[in-house]
């Protein structure tokens, strides 16, 4: 089911939370809103679900305007943080309770029940209280719980945020699966990026109430619009260099190295602030613009390693290569930035 | 807590500061099933003479002491069934709705709970008279209960706001409404707060005894403790203290074996609801 958000404007007390908001998400797809806490996300999903009114604006599931329409009549299956089992209810009775409120008949129920907890892999916990499962277990009998009425839209809040680290990436691609195999449309909210994404069709990433940008996760890799945006996506993450525009070129600051622009930029007025973003893949010894530097930190990650780059200047590079080259800690090095991959950035932080 | 605290001199200071009251309580216990010689202490003889108002009247112009027991029953029961009826909804609506004067309301309880009783018992007296419930079982009940209602409305709200909100909106999103999702969700999770309320204010309203002298001291709705009171003042210096303490441990009994099967649920009130 299509979701529109139209003119979203939500407060609380005197604060703006979010402010003339728009997004429409695709039937079928799934979208992450990501941004660092409080930029409004969550707020954005509970609108969509009901449980905070909308100051302004319009909601409309496919054609039909829900904006007045209580949560219970939204059809809406929510995932929470904490996940929100009812801990005095065995597995099988927390995933029947939605059915049970709609009056639903003994044997519809049982053969419901049944279905959606093989589809997440949980038949064989039906008797087992929620203090009885683990983290993992639990998020499956919650979203087993949010999917057995057939929604026409699953929202998830942070889903993931409790679960360990190896969990964590079980369960990434379980809800994904699962998500792919019933079609439903679904909206993930959270501050991962490596979450929004592995999982998502599409991001909406968010910072103070508004969208920045909203686009796949490839083109918002490749493509950022903002610094904010280039800094959020990318694990480990870029690196700014700050600088200005002198004489055709990009001056670094405290110093007399000048970097050639690449074409395709258009290069502000001279003496203008501009920042280079440089992702750490590419920053390598063997491509062509070359900066000297010495090794400034160390950070063996296995497979790869993560080099700091101090410059001349004081600024420091992130590079990330593959494991063996064997460059230490203090040594001074000369690598390259692929030119064709620089990101440079105005002085508003916007794309240039 | 083995070689560097040894708690004997604990116990012993303890022991000596309680000692009055164990004293006490062992001759009551002593006096109300044996015979005596006046003037000594130990006693010579066993009998349930003392106990003889189980099963004869006393002739003391009271409905005897089952109709008494009855009347300390009914007014325990109802007034802790009132409180805990109240407790659970007014609680709930503390905790989670959004209403206008909520701050005050709260603050007004707290003020109340510390309120000293006995300075509000004239006023009461007048206003029974005014409704016609002096004299009655029902007005001491419902004076009662409203006494004990800003502790157990307290007790209640501090239970539901363990309660995780998100049950709460899971369950108005899986359809529920707000009804149900108190009565399925919210409740189940608050019982051992409604099990404390229950048999506290029960234990309180059986052991109350300045509301009923004052707000009701006739014989029709005696109660135990009146009974007791009247027991000493009609007698005089000729009062039957043997019958007097016989009576005395009936009264104590129910309250003993009610703390006795029912004291970790009572510890429930100072946990605040959490799962240990």
């Amino acid at each position: 089911m299509r979701i529109s958000i139209e003119n979203f404007t939500k407060t609380f007390g005197d604060t703006t939370v979010i402010k003339d908001m728009s997004l429409e998400i695709r039937s079928g797809e799934m979208l992450a809103l990501l941004g660092p806490s409080g930029c409004g996300k969550s707020t954005t999903l509970f609108a969509i679900c009901g449980i905070h009114r909308m100051n302004g604006g319009r909601l409309l599931f496919g054609d039909k305007d829900v904006t007045r329409v209580s949560s219970q009549k939204r059809n809406v299956g929510v995932v929470f943080q904490n996940y929100a089992l009812y801990p005095h209810m065995n597995v099988f009775d927390n995933i029947a309770f939605p059915l049970k409120v709609r009056k639903e008949t003994r044997a519809e129920i049982d053969r419901k029940v049944q279905e959606i907890a093989n589809l997440v892999h949980i038949g064989e916990l039906l008797h087992r209280k929620p203090a009885q499962l683990s983290g993992g277990q639990q998020q499956r009998v919650a979203l087993a719980r949010a999917l057995v009425r057939e929604p026409d839209i699953l929202l998830l809040d942070e889903p993931l945020a409790n679960l360990d680290a190896k969990l964590r990436l079980e369960m990434r691609s379980e809800i994904r699966r699962i998500q792919q195999q019933t079609g439903i449309t679904a909206v993930l909210v959270t501050h991962d990026q490596v979450e929004a994404m592995s999982m998502c069709d599409r991001i909406a990433i968010m910072d103070n109430g508004k969208i920045v940008q909203l686009s796949s996760p490839k083109e918002m890799y490749e493509d950022p619009t903002s610094d904010f945006v280039a800094g959020f996506l990318g694990n480990p993450p870029i690196a700014f260099l700050e600088g200005k525009a002198a004489g055709g070129g990009f001056r670094l600051a405290n110093s007399e190295i000048t970097l050639p622009v690449p074409s395709g930029i258009t290069i502000p007025d001279h003496g203008a602030a501009m920042r280079f973003g440089i992702r750490p893949e590419f920053f390598q010894p063997n491509n062509g613009l070359k900066l000297n530097g010495k090794i400034s930190f160390v950070e063996t990650q296995g497979r790869e390693e993560l080099y700091d780059v101090m410059l001349e200047n004081g600024a420091v590079l992130r590079s990330i290569q593959s494991q063996g080259a064997g460059h230490k800690l203090g040594d001074e090095v000369s690598w390259g930035i692929a030119e064709d991959r620089i990101l440079a950035f105005g002085p508003d932080g916007r794309r240039l | 807590m083995q070689s560097n605290f040894r708690n004997w001199p604990v116990l012993l200071v303890l022991f000596v500061f309680s000692a009055p009251l164990l004293i006490m309580l062992t001759f009551l216990l002593v006096d109300a099933f044996t015979t005596k010689v006046p003037g000594t202490m130990i006693p010579n003889g066993l009998t349930f003479h003392h106990f003889r108002f189980l099963w004869t009247d006393l002739d003391d112009g009271s409905w005897g002491i089952w109709g008494v027991t009855l009347n300390t029953f009914n007014f325990a029961l109802f007034t802790s069934l009132s409180v805990s009826a109240i407790s659970l909804t007014a609680g709930y609506a503390l905790s989670r709705l959004a209403f206008p004067a909520r701050g005050f309301f709260l603050g007004s309880l707290i003020v109340l709970h510390a309120f000293p009783t006995v300075t509000l018992i004239i006023a009461i007296f007048l206003i029974l008279q005014l409704l016609g419930l002096y004299n009655t079982l029902i007005g001491v009940i419902v004076v009662k209960a409203a006494l004990e209602l800003p502790f157990g409305i307290w007790v209640m709200k501090g239970f539901y706001d363990t309660v995780p909100w998100e049950i709460e909106m899971a369950g108005v999103q899986d359809g529920a409404s707000r009804f149900t999702v108190w009565w399925q969700l919210v409740l189940p999770q608050v019982q051992p707060g409604l099990m404390a309320i229950l048999i506290f204010s029960f234990l309180s309203g059986w052991s109350e005894f300045i509301l009923p002298m004052v707000l009701a001291p006739g014989t029709e709705a005696q109660v135990l403790s009146t009974y007791l009171a009247t027991m000493l003042l009609d007698g005089g210096t000729q009062a039957d203290f043997n019958l007097f303490k016989a009576v005395g441990l009936f009264y104590a009994l129910p309250v003993i074996i009610i703390y006795l099967v029912f004291q970790n649920k009572l510890m429930n009130i100072y946990g605040g609801g959490t799962k240990g």
